[in-house]
C-alpha cells in the first residue's frame, strides 16, 4: 500500500503540479475539491493508475470524492486488486 | 410575482428602454460597466450591501460590499493608469475565481481598457494563441499561473507588463509586477473613462471548425441586455442571493456572474473550488442561496451523485433554478423537479456572441423538459431552411438558429476578422463591414446551432451545425486541437471530433497516425492526453485516443472529421464518394 501511494504521489507531483510550485500534496491532500485536479483532468489521473495496476474502474466508482486524496485513490485501487 | 410577468404581454409591449426603467437609469448617466456595476450601486445608496460572498479553496472565505467593489475596483483602475494602461488597451485577465479576478474586470472597464477574460485551466499554447491575436498589452494573472506566462512572453513583443495579484512577492522574476488591492491604499475616486454605448469593454474568445479562435467583441452597450435578462429570465431581485456557477473565462461568467447581476445591484455568491456535489449542497445551504445558474454538466453530475445526497443538506433557500451552456436534458429538468422541491432548471440559449439569453423558458411559464424555450422579447429569432436560409414555418422541421441583429449584446466584430465576422450573416453583401451587418435588421445572423420550433413556439435544440466539438458547456476548436497533437513527437496526423459522454454531451476524441518508429499503446495514449492537457486545457484533452493506419480524406488530401464523427455517433455517413482512402 505504502509504494502504491508514492507512485500515485509522485504521478500527480509530476504532471499537475510545476517544478517551483510551493504547494505540498501528502496522501490526505485534497485533490480535486482544492483544484489540483479538476474533474476533467481526473480522466489522465484514472488512466494512468488503470494502466499502472492493470484494472478497469468503473466510471460509478471513480467519482470526484474516490479521487480527492492519494489515500481514497489507493483504497479504491486496491478494492479492485482483489 | 416573478419579474417578467407575464411572457404574451412583454412580448407585445417589448422595447429596450425598458431596460433603462429596470435599473432607473437617467438619462446623461454614465454608461461604463464598471461604474454601473460598483460606483452607481453605492451612489442610489446600497454601497454597504453585500455584493460578493467568496469561498475558495480550504476554509478560506470573505465577503465585500458594493462599496468595496467600488473602491477595489478604483484601486485596479487607477494602478493600470499609473502602469501606462490607456483606453482601449487589452488587458487579459487570467486567474481563477478569486476576488480580484472581480475587482480588476471592473477596473479595467472603468480605465476604458478592454476586459480580456481567460480561462485559468489553459496552458501555454492556448493562451499564446489567444494573447497574440489580441496583441494584448498586459495580463493580469496569480503566481500559481504566472509560470505560463513566463513561457511565451518572448514571443510576445505587445504584451508589455506581467501584473501578479496573489502569491508571494519575492517569488517573482524580472519584468514582473506585485500589487494587492486590498492591501494598497484605498482609492476613493477615479475618474471614470466617459464610455459611449459603442465603446468596446470585454473580448472573448471563441472556437469555430476552422482556425485559430476568434475574439468576439462587445461593448458597454451590452449592459441592457445582460440587466433586462438578469431580471426577467434569471428573475433577480433585491433580496436575492444568486450563485451562477460560471467562470469568468468564459461568457457566462461575465455576462451573469459579474455585469448582469451587479448592474440590478443583487449579492453574488462565487465558488472557487473544485466539484464536489457535497461541497456545491454546502454552499447553497450555508449562504441561503436562492437564485441558481449553473449548467447541464453540473446537473448530470450532481444526479449521478444521487438523490440521497440532496437530503443531507438544508436547499430551502432555494427558489429560482436556470441551466446554461449545452441543451438541458429533459432527464435532467425532471430529476430537478422532483429534488428541489419541486423547483425545475429552466434552460436558457446563447452564445458568447450574442452576449445574453437569446432563447429561454421562463419563470412562471411552462417548461417543456428538453425545450429551450421561447425568443427572449425583443429578439428576432427564427430557424432557417438549410438549404435557402429562408425562415422555416413548419412545426417540427429542423434548420439553423438565427437572429436578426440588432440587440444591444450583440458583440460587434470578431477581433480584427471582418471576413469571418461577415460569414455568420445569411444575405450580407461581399464588403459588407462590421458595422453595417450588426445593425442590418434584413439579416440573419446564424449561430451554428440546429433546432425546430414545436407548434406552440417551443423550440427544440438538436445539435451542432459544424465540427466544433461542445463539451461540458464549453466549445472547443478541433482545429486547435490537431494543430497541438500534430506537435507530439509520436503524431503524424491527426483529426478531432466530439464524441457522445452522458455528463458533459460530448467529450474530445482524437485519431491519429503514427509516425515510423512509434507503437501504440496505452502508455502513449497517457502521454499524448496529458501532452494536450498542458498545451491546451483539460478541456480539449481528448479522452480516448483511436490509432488508424490512415485517416479518410478528401481527393485533396483534407480530413473529413465528419465521416469519423458519424461513425462514432453511429449516424448515416452520407456521401462518402469524394473520399480517397475509405
Amino acid at each position: 500500500m505504502d509504494k502504491m501511494k508514492e507512485t500515485v504521489l509522485e504521478y500527480i507531483v509530476d504532471e499537475y503540479l510545476d517544478e517551483d510550485d510551493e504547494d505540498v500534496v501528502s496522501y490526505d491532500s485534497p485533490l480535486i475539491s482544492s483544484g489540483i485536479v479538476d474533474s476533467f483532468s481526473m480522466v489522465s489521473l484514472k488512466r494512468f493508475i488503470e494502466n499502472k495496476y492493470s484494472i478497469k474502474l468503473p466510471d460509478e466508482e471513480a467519482t470526484p470524492e474516490a479521487f480527492d486524496t492519494v489515500n481514497s485513490i489507493c483504497r479504491l485501487v486496491n478494492q479492485h486488486l482483489g | 410575482m416573478s419579474n417578467i410577468g407575464s411572457y404574451v404581454e412583454r412580448i407585445q409591449n417589448f422595447n429596450w428602454e425598458i431596460a433603462k426603467d429596470v435599473l432607473d437609469w437617467k438619462e446623461g448617466e454614465l454608461l461604463n460597466i464598471g461604474a454601473i456595476c460598483s460606483d452607481r450601486i453605492c451612489t442610489r445608496g446600497d454601497g454597504k450591501k453585500t455584493a460578493l460572498i467568496w469561498e475558495g479553496f480550504g476554509d478560506k472565505s470573505a465577503r465585500y460590499t458594493f462599496d468595496d467593489l467600488r473602491v477595489y475596483s478604483n484601486g485596479f483602475a487607477e494602478f493600470l493608469s499609473e502602469l501606462g494602461i490607456e483606453p482601449g488597451d487589452r488587458v487579459c485577465l487570467f486567474m481563477d475565481k478569486i476576488p480580484s479576478l472581480y475587482f480588476s474586470f471592473l477596473g479595467v472597464l472603468k480605465l476604458g481598457a478592454i476586459a480580456q477574460p481567460l480561462f485559468s485551466a489553459f496552458g501555454d499554447e492556448s493562451l499564446e494563441v489567444r494573447l497574440a491575436s489580441a496583441g494584448t498589452r498586459a495580463i493580469i494573472t496569480t503566481r500559481k499561473h504566472v509560470r505560463k506566462v513566463r513561457k511565451i512572453k518572448d514571443r510576445l513583443p505587445n504584451l508589455e507588463k506581467i501584473i501578479v495579484v496573489e502569491g508571494n512577492p519575492d517569488k517573482l522574476k524580472e519584468g514582473e509586477i506585485f500589487f494587492d488591492v486590498e492591501n494598497s491604499a484605498r482609492i476613493e475616486e477615479f475618474d471614470v473613462y466617459k464610455s459611449s454605448p459603442e465603446t468596446p469593454s470585454v473580448l472573448h474568445y471563441t472556437s469555430g471548425t476552422t482556425g485559430q479562435p476568434k475574439g468576439a467583441l462587445h461593448v458597454h452597450n451590452s449592459v441592457w441586455g445582460q440587466a433586462l435578462t438578469a431580471s426577467w429570465v434569471l428573475d433577480l431581485q433585491d433580496d436575492d442571493v444568486y450563485w451562477c456557477t460560471a467562470d469568468p473565462g468564459w461568457v457566462t461568467g461575465t455576462s451573469y456572474g459579474i455585469i448582469g447581476p451587479w448592474a440590478l445591484g443583487v449579492t453574488q455568491c462565487v465558488l472557487d473550488s473544485g466539484f464536489t456535489s457535497s461541497r456545491w449542497y454546502k454552499f447553497i445551504q450555508d449562504n441561503r442561496i436562492t437564485v441558481w445558474y449553473s449548467a447541464p454538466t453540473a446537473i448530470r453530475a450532481l444526479m449521478k451523485d444521487g438523490d440521497e445526497l440532496v437530503g443531507d443538506f438544508d436547499l430551502s433557500s432555494l427558489r429560482h433554478l436556470a441551466s446554461v451552456g449545452e441543451p438541458l436534458n429533459a432527464e435532467a429538468v425532471i430529476w430537478s423537479g422532483e429534488v428541489f422541491d419541486g423547483l425545475k432548471f429552466h434552460d436558457t440559449f446563447w452564445q458568447t456572441e450574442t452576449g445574453s439569453i437569446m432563447i429561454t423558458n421562463y419563470p412562471g411559464m411552462e417548461i417543456r423538459p428538453g425545450s429551450m424555450g421561447m425568443p427572449f422579447p425583443g429578439i428576432n429569432a427564427a430557424v432557417l431552411d438549410l438549404t435557402t436560409h429562408l425562415p422555416l414555418n413548419e412545426a417540427g422541421k429542423v434548420g439553423l438558429i438565427a437572429f436578426s441583429p440588432g440587440w444591444p449584446s450583440m458583440f460587434r466584430q470578431y477581433w480584427k476578422k471582418p471576413d469571418i465576422y461577415r460569414s455568420k450573416f445569411v444575405g450580407a453583401s461581399p464588403n459588407a463591414m462590421p458595422d453595417e451587418l450588426r445593425t442590418n435588421p434584413d439579416l440573419w445572423y446564424v449561430s451554428g446551432d440546429r433546432a425546430s420550433i414545436d407548434k406552440d413556439g417551443y423550440y427544440w435544440f438538436v445539435g451542432r451545425d459544424d465540427d466544433v466539438i461542445n463539451t461540458g458547456g464549453h466549445l472547443v476548436g478541433p482545429f486547435e486541437i490537431e494543430s497541438a497533437l500534430v506537435e507530439h513527437e509520436a503524431i503524424a496526423e491527426a483529426a478531432a471530433i466530439g464524441k457522445p459522454d452522458k455528463v458533459n454531451m460530448e467529450v474530445v476524441k482524437a485519431f491519429v497516425t503514427l509516425k515510423p518508429g512509434f507503437e501504440p499503446s496505452d502508455d502513449l495514449e497517457l502521454d499524448i492526453m496529458n501532452f494536450i492537457r498542458k498545451r491546451l486545457s483539460p478541456l480539449a484533452m481528448p479522452q480516448e485516443i483511436e490509432y488508424r493506419d490512415k485517416l479518410p480524406k478528401t481527393r485533396s488530401g483534407k480530413i473529413v472529421r465528419r465521416y469519423l464523427r458519424a461513425i462514432e455517433w453511429g449516424e448515416e455517413v452520407g456521401d462518402i464518394s469524394s473520399l480517397s482512402d475509405e
